[in-house]
């Protein structure tokens, strides 16, 4: 594809957000019981201005990501793709605040990044379950709430409400290593959403599963991103996973990592997350909109682009 | 929960259900060949025994009374009752009076006694070991500079001879006074136990501090979860399958030491010190010397066994995450 046809995207880098069709009017009114917070209109969820971020290696400076600008609404669902090395988990990390930025500012719920970690402002999961293999399934979603002194009693409610949401209320008790690896992957999920976050990151979180597992936990997560209306910032390398997902498509470039193009998703007429389901894998709008992310993830690189690095990973 | 959830949580339900016979058949069909390899072990451990037994028989049977030696040196043991009494002589003779006085208890009961004593100091010394040996892990663990400052020492510590040293605690330890404390001979022992326990565990211990993953550790630190928390919930249970065998080879070098450290300072009552005794009335009984020897082993087996009990306990805390 040439460069000309880019029709169906927009605001590559901008500020500027499609307009807010999500899901704060619609999710509001399917809202689990247990409750997300209050989320007020038009609040942003994650502001990164002007990131850069540079590793100091034995080989010397590796700038993963450079000059990266991008604003992500409260109770909106982005992903990050791109190809391995573009440092889209590295965005996630920073807003994470598990790594700090080289220059510029992130900025979550209006606070610094480390103030919105120690705040608890997000959850979060990553590529591996990451359960502690010697506590039971429901012991590892009590996890956070044990750590930051919730009362027994209440935590045990909420465990059951979440392991409810996962649809894993039958295997409260067992081991993690007595489940599948979907099953963790469940069990992380119902852990990350244990405070009820106004915001999840997740590492491509299903980036281990095999293709079945892998688009019915799609299915969940768009049902649990509706019911607790929380925003989601979500690194993956699948092109139709992003676009099954998102409201919006950040498309990442390599060396160094920057945002090429962000992708607005447009699934037919009715775009709140709820209907999101498995027809839409098998609609037109979907194979549209997963040929726009494809074009903008390879379209614009000429194919002599000059000499390029050795991949390093 | 609204009416999404409800759709997908039956079908996931139907689901599990339909998988979960198959997971607990699995379960019970692994319980049952567990069982059935733990009485195995037992039975290969009885014929281990019965085995070595026929062997010292067979070898006093059909060896030379003056054993083999070559080119000057003896390679295997003369076969004289003197030097290897029969299979039961020696157990025979744990059930007969220690000494002919009227009043005497019998072999196996003098060797117990002896054993328990040195199983209690011994214990003692285990007891100081674990809590020098974490202490130092920890320590360890939360500086490297520590770790690189320490970890020399901590091995060159045991380069140092047992056997040399003993006499020096001992010394060192009778010119301890306060208060009301007094140093007694028995804590010299323990503590020369202790020195040989620590080792172990201050390496094992370390290993497993430093045993979680790095995803563990970022999602402690995205709780925002400080220093003794995540030990708490993450480094020690995450350093249980570190510290149990380092727990066991600490008890058994605390066995190895409290016998050592009887014998070297002298100390009465123990099984170290009836060794000695005993065999130097070998040429006189020489079944009787075997007693002591025999309780030793029944005292390393009931040390390490005690730790491997503990091991029982903390079984939860030694999966690991992959399915099994």
């Amino acid at each position: 594809m040439t460069d000309g046809d880019g029709g169906l995207r927009s605001d590559a880098g901008g500020g500027s957000r499609p307009a807010s069709r999500n899901p704060d009017a619609a999710a509001a009114g399917i809202r689990d019981g247990a409750g997300a917070p209050p989320q007020p209109a038009g609040t942003t969820a994650v502001e990164v201005r002007g990131v850069d971020k540079i590793f100091e290696t034995t080989s010397g400076h590796v700038q993963a990501l450079d000059a990266i600008d991008l604003t992500v609404a409260a109770g909106e669902f982005v992903s990050l793709i791109g190809p391995s090395g573009c440092g889209k988990s590295t965005l996630m990390r920073l807003i994470a605040d598990l790594d700090a930025p080289s220059a510029g500012t992130v900025s979550v719920f209006g606070k610094t990044a480390k103030q919105a970690r120690l705040d608890q402002e997000y959850g979060i999961a990553f590529q591996s379950a990451g359960l502690l293999p010697w506590r039971t399934v429901a012991a590892n979603v009590a996890l956070p709430l044990e750590l930051h002194g919730v009362a027994s009693a209440a935590r045990s409610g909420r465990v059951a409400e979440l392991l409810d949401m996962v649809g894993l209320s039958d295997f409260a008790d067992r081991y993690p290593d007595q489940l599948s690896g979907g099953m963790q992957q469940r069990v992380a999920i119902a852990r990350s959403l244990a405070e009820q976050p106004r915001l999840l990151l997740m590492d491509e979180p299903f980036g281990a599963l095999d293709e079945m597992t892998r688009e019915k936990m799609q299915a969940e997560l768009v049902r649990i991103a509706a019911e607790t209306g929380a925003a989601v910032v979500f690194v993956t390398h699948s092109i139709p996973e992003a676009v099954f997902l998102s409201d919006r498509v950040v498309v990442m470039s390599p060396r160094p990592g920057r945002i090429r193009e962000i992708v607005p998703m447009r699934l037919g007429v009715d775009t709140r997350r709820a209907a999101r389901t498995e027809e839409l894998r098998e609609e037109r709008g979907f194979f549209e909109m997963v040929t726009a992310v494809r074009e903008a993830l390879h379209g614009e690189t000429p194919v002599t682009a000059g000499p390029r690095g050795v991949e390093t990973r | 929960m609204t009416g999404t959830a409800d759709r997908v949580a039956p079908a996931e339900g139907g689901r599990v259900s339909r998988s979960a016979p198959g997971g607990l058949d699995t379960r019970r069909a692994t319980r049952t060949t567990k069982q059935s390899s733990q009485i195995a072990a037992m039975v290969w451990g009885a014929v281990g025994i019965v085995v070595i037994a026929l062997i010292w028989e067979a070898y006093k049977l059909l060896g030379p009374s003056d054993g083999v030696v070559i080119a000057g040196a003896r390679v295997l043991p003369r076969t004289t009752d003197l030097a290897m009494p029969h299979v039961w002589d020696m157990v025979g003779r744990l059930a007969e009076p220690v000494t002919r006085s009227p009043s005497a208890l019998p072999l196996w009961a003098v060797v117990g006694l002896a054993a328990l004593t040195t199983l209690g100091i011994a214990a003692a010394g285990w007891l100081v070991g674990v809590i020098v040996g974490i202490g130092l892990a920890l320590v360890m663990q939360r500086w490297r500079i520590a770790e690189w400052g320490l970890l020399p020492w901590i091995v060159i510590s045991q380069t140092v001879p047992l056997i040399a040293f003993a006499p020096v605690v001992k010394s060192w330890g009778s010119r301890v006074e306060i208060g009301a404390f007094e140093w007694q001979d028995w804590m010299s022992v323990a503590l020369i136990a202790s020195y040989l326990a620590f080792f172990p565990i201050a390496i094992g211990a370390l290993k497993g501090l430093q045993s979680p993953d790095r995803i563990h550790e970022e999602l402690m630190q995205t709780y925002a979860a400080g220093y003794w928390p995540t030990l708490v919930k993450l480094r020690f249970p995450a350093a249980v399958p570190y510290l149990l065998p380092a727990l066991r080879l600490g008890a058994a070098n605390a066995v190895v030491g409290a016998v050592v450290a009887e014998v070297s300072t002298g100390l009465q009552g123990g099984i170290g010190r009836i060794l000695i005794q005993f065999a130097g009335q070998a040429s006189g009984d020489p079944a009787k010397a075997w007693g002591p020897i025999f309780g030793a082993i029944v005292l390393g087996l009931v040390a390490a066994g005690s730790v491997a009990l503990l091991g029982v306990i903390l079984k939860n805390y030694r999966r690991t995450e992959e399915a099994a």
